[in-house]
Parts: C-alpha cells; structure tokens; sequence
C-alpha cells in the first residue's frame, strides 16, 4: 500500500498531457516540420494569377447562374445524341467488363486458382488498374480512331481491372467451410465453382456491377475530349465557346443520371442481401 | 432532493413508456429500480437528465425545474447529475485520462476542452479518483485497452468527477460476470455513502439490489409497483411486478450471497 | 421449393414454370440491349481502321521504343506540380469536406429537411462530375494552371471525401456521445470529445484513400491544360513524339504504383 500512495502523492499537481500519437519525440516534429516546409514549398511554386483571378469572377458568377437558367434546346440534337453514344458505351463495355472480369476474378483468387494462372491473372489486373482510362482511350483513339470503339475498349478494360480485383478478394474471403462441404460431397471443378463459390459472391458481385455501370457513365462523359465518343465533345465545344448555358444543361443531365443509377443501385442492393 | 411528479413519457410510437411517475428521494437515499425490460426503467432515469424528453410532469432537482430548461440551464443542471451507463459507454478512442476528464466538459469552456488543457485541480481530482478506484496506473492507456470491469471504474470515475450531488445509474452490471457485478455495486454504494451522495441505481438483477440499497422502486409497464425496503420484497410482490414465477430460489439465493461477503 | 407432380412422378426444379420464363425473358431483353449498343457503336466506327490497327499498333510501338530517357531532366517540375496539385486538393477538400458530413449525417444535421438536402446535393453534384471537367470549366473561368488543378481535384473530392464520412457518422455509436452529452458539455464540445474520435480512423483511411485516387487524377489533368505532368503528355502527343510519350507513360505509371505503396502502408499504420 505505502508503493501506491507514494504514486499517488507523486501524481497529485503534476501537469497531465495527453500521450502524443507518435511516440518517438524526433519522428514526431521531424515529420511534423517536413509536412510544413512541404506545404510552404508547394504555396511559393504555384503561380497564381490573381488578377486573373478576379477577373474570372465574373464568369464563374455567370456560369452559376446558368444552372438556374439551362439551355436544353438550342443543341438539343448534339446533346441528344451525345447522351445516347455515351449510354451504349457505358451499357455495352459494363456487359462485355463484367463478362470477362468474372474468369479473371476466379483466376485471381487465390484460395481456388494454382499459382502460374492466379500470376497471369493478377497482372493483368495490376496493368488495366493502374492505366488511367484517359490515357488508354490516347492510345486506342490512336490505334483504332475516333469513335465510340475506342471509348467502349476504354471503359471495357477500366471495368476489367475493377470488377475482377474487388470480386476476386471478394471470393478470397469468402465462408471455406461451405465451399469445403461442396467439394467434399465429389463435385467437379465447375460444379464446385457453380454451387459452393457463386451463391456466397453473387451478392457482391450484382452489387459491384451495378457501381461498375455508375462509373463507367460518368467516365464515358470524359472520353469525348480525347475523341472516343459520347458527350464528352459536346461538352468541351461548349466551354470552349463560352456557352455556359448550354454546359449546364449536360451537367445537370450528367448530375441527374448518375443520382438515379444510385437510386438504382441502391434499391436492387436492398434486394440482393 | 430530487422530486418527480406525475412524469409521463409517451413515444412517438405511442407506446407509453412512463405513465405519471411520482417519487420523491431524500438527500444521500441510494435506490435501486428494479422491473422487467420494457418496464421503463431506463426511460426514468433518461427523463430525470432529459437525454429523453418527458412528455409531461415535472422534475425538481433541489428547487431547480428541469423539464422547462433552456439548453445553457440544463447543462449547467446535468454537470450535477452524473450518468453511469450499461456497457460502460467510455470513448473508446481516448484514453483513460480524458474519459475521465470528459466529466468536467460542463466546467471547463470549449478551447481548454479542445486542447486538453484541464485546469490543474481537475488533473488532480481524476488522478485521485483513479487512486480509489485502482487504476492510477492506466490514466494514459486507451479505453479499448481495458476489461470490463476497469471500464465501468472509469466510468464511475467520470460521473464522479462532475461532483455530482446525484448519480444516475443504469444497469451497470448488465455485460459484468457475477464477481465483477458485486465488486462495482459494492464500489457506487461506497462513494455514495462517502460523499452523501443521492442515487438511482437501475438494475434487473433483484439478488444483487437487495444487498446494497436501502429502498427499492418496482416498476412495470412504467407504473410504480413497489416502493420500500429490500426487505419487503416478498414472492407476492415480486410477483406483481414480474409476472408468475418461482421466486424462492432467488431470494434464497440472496442469503446465500450475504453469508458469502460475510466470509470474504 | 417448387416441386412439380408429372405423371405420378415428383421432378424438383430449382424455380417455377412462370419464374423460368421470366428469367429467360430477361436474359433475352439485356441480350438485345446489347445487341443494339454494339449496331450502334459499329455503324460510328471506321471499320477500314480497325482492320488495319495491328500494323498500327505495331508502327507506334516501335517509335515509342526506347523512351527518349534524357526527356526525364524536362520532367521534374511537372512532376513536382501533380504532386501539389493531389495534396493540396486532398487538403482542401477534406477541410471543406468535414463540415459538410457533419451536415449530410442523419444524427448530426441541424436540419433534417432543410440543411442536409442542401449538403446531399453538393456531395452528388460535386462527385458526379469527373474532375476533368471540373478543371475544363476552372480553366474558362480562371485561366489555364495549376492553381485551376488543385481546385478541380478539391472540388471533386468533397463529394467523395464527404460521403464517406457521413457514412462513418452515421454509424457512430451513440451511447458514447449519449455520456459525452449527460455531463453538460456543449454541443461543441459533444462533438470533439464524442464523435470525433469516433470517425477519426474513417476520416484518416479516406483523406489517403483520395490522396491515391488524386495522384493518378492529377497526371491526366494537364490534357485540358490543368498543369502536371499531363501537360508534357498533351504536348509530346501533339508532335507525335512517341519516345517522349512513353516515358512520360512510365514515369506517370511509376507515380502511380509509388501512391498506392504509400497509401497502403499509411493505412496499414493507422487500422
């Protein structure tokens, strides 16, 4: 008891501190006075024009007020058919993505795949997954063209990439046991896959397809400024000629479909789990 | 000291939780509130602090009305009830020491609270109350890091530390095995008896109130029942208050447990 | 389980005769879709180009290769410049993000129907819009730049930033802010000491999670004219240099992997 009322008496009108997250006095301001002169560094290289600036005030204020007041109709038939271009391309490289992702998602995981296949499979996940979708849609606009091929590759691939990494830790994660029941009741490979591995993923993977479609529109509105389709092209004519009116309206056409895939994706997700 | 009068909740839902609760609770009286779930034990005490807002009623703590208090004059009141919570209710993420220090937030302005800086006699009230409970030692280890039992010391600790002139306890054994459930019971009784403080300690398990209190308030369907000593509470009673059930194991369990803590 | 009765004979099927059909029916609808989609895509396509791309292909590989490795002293500043422009965006939109989680989450709006609607549209409107556009619009607005980049990149990043968090708040447990609140404190302080180190783990792991996103973001952002390194790309591929296109390719590619290293062990530090 004496040990312990010592401590105490030693406690009492010591100042208290709360324990800092980074234990280590020296990595703690070493990496707090690195953030700082990063931060500083940074400021002093970006040059701003600010009088530009202030003058782009005024644009923005215009621009703002143009989603009060879109214009729909003086290019309806541009925007009509942008919109539709870029609804295909998003539609048609979602079912091809999400059709060859699924192979390469088994692949990947490594609890049902053998190595060499689970490799193979890994990389090309690693290659579509670190591709920006915009940097590919350059290369096949200048392989195949101009056009909505190029954008449907794009997005297909981009789909491939995500698709098979989250479903293949999806599978790698999944209940062994009920797997392990499948295959011990003598079901081949495929069968094993069909009734032991699916059941437990299909949630996951309805879910996920249905993410996949959201973002594959809102990248299909981007890939028309390198030339591979869809409203992308309307869009940047219209900034480019100032027509902030016209811009609003695509946005908030953007804007409105991608709330209604959520809405979508939300309610089927209600309904798959 | 503290006098409820015809409190009534009623939920959104309809369902009525309290229906016109009159108590009144002397200075320094520990009480045990005892009732089946649903009962409204809960509620109570939630309705005397107004982390649920009665429906009608009213509650004076000291001369002080509470049900029609503006927010700044309710805090100010709470900062004189302090909460003790079923599964202890501690920030998890924070230690110890600031879990404990949280109970003077209602004194201390925002800027001191946000940077940790407690006046110097809230340091050393915490430590102090950390020292009689035992776990001086732990004031800078995380709330996560502790059991279950050093949890609900903590939380004591933090209602405590408000210097509070009452306790609101609710079910504070409910996630402790038995040994621990005594040991903390034993513990609130203690501090209460020490600083002369009021309580109401909401409890389900009629063996352990028995032990401690010195007046018990049965509730069911948020109607009071029973109201007086641990002693009246008969197989009847019980009855009343629980629905039709063989109560002689329970209380003979009660003599049981006397003649153990006598042994200890 | 449907079990039909044929001839005296119990057959299980796995669904009934009308669930079959329209499951069948479905299939048939989403194969026409797709039937369309590709008549559509292949009428806008040169198909004379397509046939002819391997030859293609195969003449921009051998111009690409090797990369022209001296490019790489040009390359510094623009390197420097996409890494500002993801860190400074990421920090900007988490200070603006904050706030406005705390304004979309359920439990912590001061206004279930005016305030957090408000708050829900900024996080849909500013994260369905790619930040290529966002940095297309800056750009007419305030001039090509970095400075357009690390605003086009925070603006894109509230949406995301800030519906993860309201999704962290909503999920907070609320008996600890419920004993937070019983001792008087304010709701200043209810929020410091009761629900932010609740979400301080989610907003780490998100504020990282973007800072990765951003990085790879930020590379492409100069096509439009939005500083980084996207600049040289844009204009190494005006003037067809292939050689400098392909390192530029790597460079952006080891930036890439570089990110995702840092952001995974970061995470790894902090879970």
């Amino acid at each position: 008891m004496s040990a312990a009322d010592t401590e105490i008496t030693m406690l009492i009108g010591k100042r208290w501190k709360k324990p800092p997250f980074i234990q280590r006095a020296w990595l703690r301001y070493g990496l707090l006075a690195g953030f700082v002169i990063y931060l500083i560094a940074a400021f002093l290289t970006i040059d701003v024009n600010w009088s530009r600036v202030y003058e782009g005030l005024e644009r923005g204020k215009q621009f703002v007020l143009a989603f009060t007041n879109p214009d729909f109709t003086s290019r309806s038939s541009d925007i009509w058919s942008g919109m539709i271009e870029s609804i295909v391309m998003t539609v048609a490289s979602s079912v091809v993505g999400i059709a060859i992702s699924i192979p390469i998602a088994l692949g990947a995981a490594r609890n049902i795949a053998p190595l060499p296949v689970y490799l193979i499979c890994r990389s090309i996940i690693a290659i579509s997954r670190a591709l920006q979708e915009i940097i590919v849609a350059i290369l096949l606009v200048a392989i195949f063209g101009f056009g909505p091929l190029a954008g449907f590759l794009t997005l297909s691939f981009a789909s491939i990439g995500f698709l098979s990494k989250l479903l293949a830790e999806d599978i790698e994660s999944m209940d062994r046991v009920q797997a392990e029941a499948i295959k011990a009741s003598g079901a081949r490979w495929t069968q094993w896959v069909n009734y032991g591995v699916q059941p437990q993923v299909m949630p996951r993977l309805i879910g996920l397809s249905i993410y996949r479609v959201d973002i594959n529109f809102r990248e299909s509105a981007i890939l028309g400024l390198v030339g591979a389709g869809g409203i992308g092209a309307t869009l940047n004519t219209s900034f480019d000629r100032y027509e902030y009116d016209t811009a609003a309206a695509i946005l908030l056409i953007i804007i409105g479909i991608v709330m209604a895939l959520e809405y979508i994706s939300g309610v089927v997700r209600a309904r798959v789990q | 000291m503290l006098r409820l009068n015809k409190l009534t909740k009623t939920y959104k839902t309809g369902d009525q939780a309290l229906k016109a609760v009159t108590l009144d609770i002397p200075e320094g009286q520990v009480l045990a509130l005892i009732g089946p779930s649903g009962a409204g034990k809960s509620t109570l005490i939630r309705c005397i602090n107004r982390l649920v807002d009665p429906t009608s009623g009213t509650v004076h703590l000291g001369d002080v009305e509470l049900t029609g208090l503006s927010s700044s004059g309710l805090r100010r009141e709470r900062r004189r009830m302090g909460m003790i919570f079923q599964e202890y209710a501690l920030v998890e993420r924070l230690t110890v020491m600031e879990n404990v220090l949280s109970g003077r937030l209602g004194y201390v302005g925002f800027w001191r609270s946000f940077l940790r800086r407690f006046p110097q006699s809230d340091v050393d009230e915490a430590f102090r109350l950390l020292d009689r409970v035992g776990l001086a030692h732990m004031a800078d280890k995380r709330a996560d890091e502790l059991s279950g039992g050093q949890r609900q010391r903590v939380g004591i600790c933090r209602a405590l530390i408000q210097n509070p002139a009452l306790l609101l306890v609710d079910e504070p054994t409910a996630s402790l095995d038995p040994k621990t459930s005594r040991q903390i019971m034993r513990l609130i009784c203690e501090l209460c008896r020490e600083r002369g403080l009021a309580a109401i300690i909401n409890i389900h398990d009629v063996a352990l109130a028995q032990m401690f209190v010195q007046r018990v308030i049965g509730l069911r369907f948020g109607a009071v029942e029973f109201d007086g000593p641990p002693e009246g509470l008969t197989p009847d009673v019980l009855t009343t208050i629980y629905g039709e059930e063989d109560w002689e194991a329970t209380i003979e369990k009660v003599e049981d447990d006397e003649d153990e803590v006598e042994a200890q | 389980m449907p079990v039909k009765d044929l001839k005296g004979r119990q057959i299980w099927q796995p669904r009934t005769g009308r669930e079959s059909l329209f499951h069948w029916v479905l299939w048939l609808i989403g194969i026409a879709i797709f039937a369309v989609c590709w008549q559509r895509i292949s009428e806008s396509t040169t198909w004379f180009f397509v046939w002819d791309a391997p030859r293609i292909a195969n003449d921009i590989w051998t111009r690409a290769t090797p990369p022209r490795w001296e490019y790489i002293s040009q390359l510094g500043k623009p390197i420097w410049d996409t890494l500002n422009i993801a860190t400074l965006g990421t920090i900007i939109a988490l200070i603006l993000a904050i706030p406005v989680a705390f304004l979309a989450a359920s439990n912590t709006t001061p206004s279930r129907y005016f305030v957090r609607p408000i708050a829900l549209l900024i996080i849909v409107a500013t994260r369905s819009i790619n930040s290529l556009i966002w940095a297309l619009l800056l750009i007419a607005i305030i001039g090509p730049g970095v400075f357009a980049g690390v605003i086009a990149i925070a603006i894109r990043s509230i949406g995301f930033c800030a519906k993860l968090l309201y999704e962290a708040i909503e999920e907070i447990d609320t008996t600890q802010v419920e004993a937070i609140t019983a001792t008087g404190a304010t709701r200043w302080q209810v929020m410091v000491y009761g629900i932010m180190p609740q979400i301080m783990p989610a907003l780490a792991g998100v504020a990282v999670f973007r800072w990765d996103i951003n990085i790879r973001e930020s590379t492409v952002l100069g096509l439009v004219g939005a500083g980084g390194i996207g600049l040289q790309l844009s204009s190494s591929l005006n003037v067809l240099a292939w050689p400098q296109v392909s390192l530029i390719l790597l460079v952006i590619l080891a930036a890439v992997v570089i990110s995702e290293w840092v952001s995974a062990k970061v995470r790894g530090a902090i879970i």
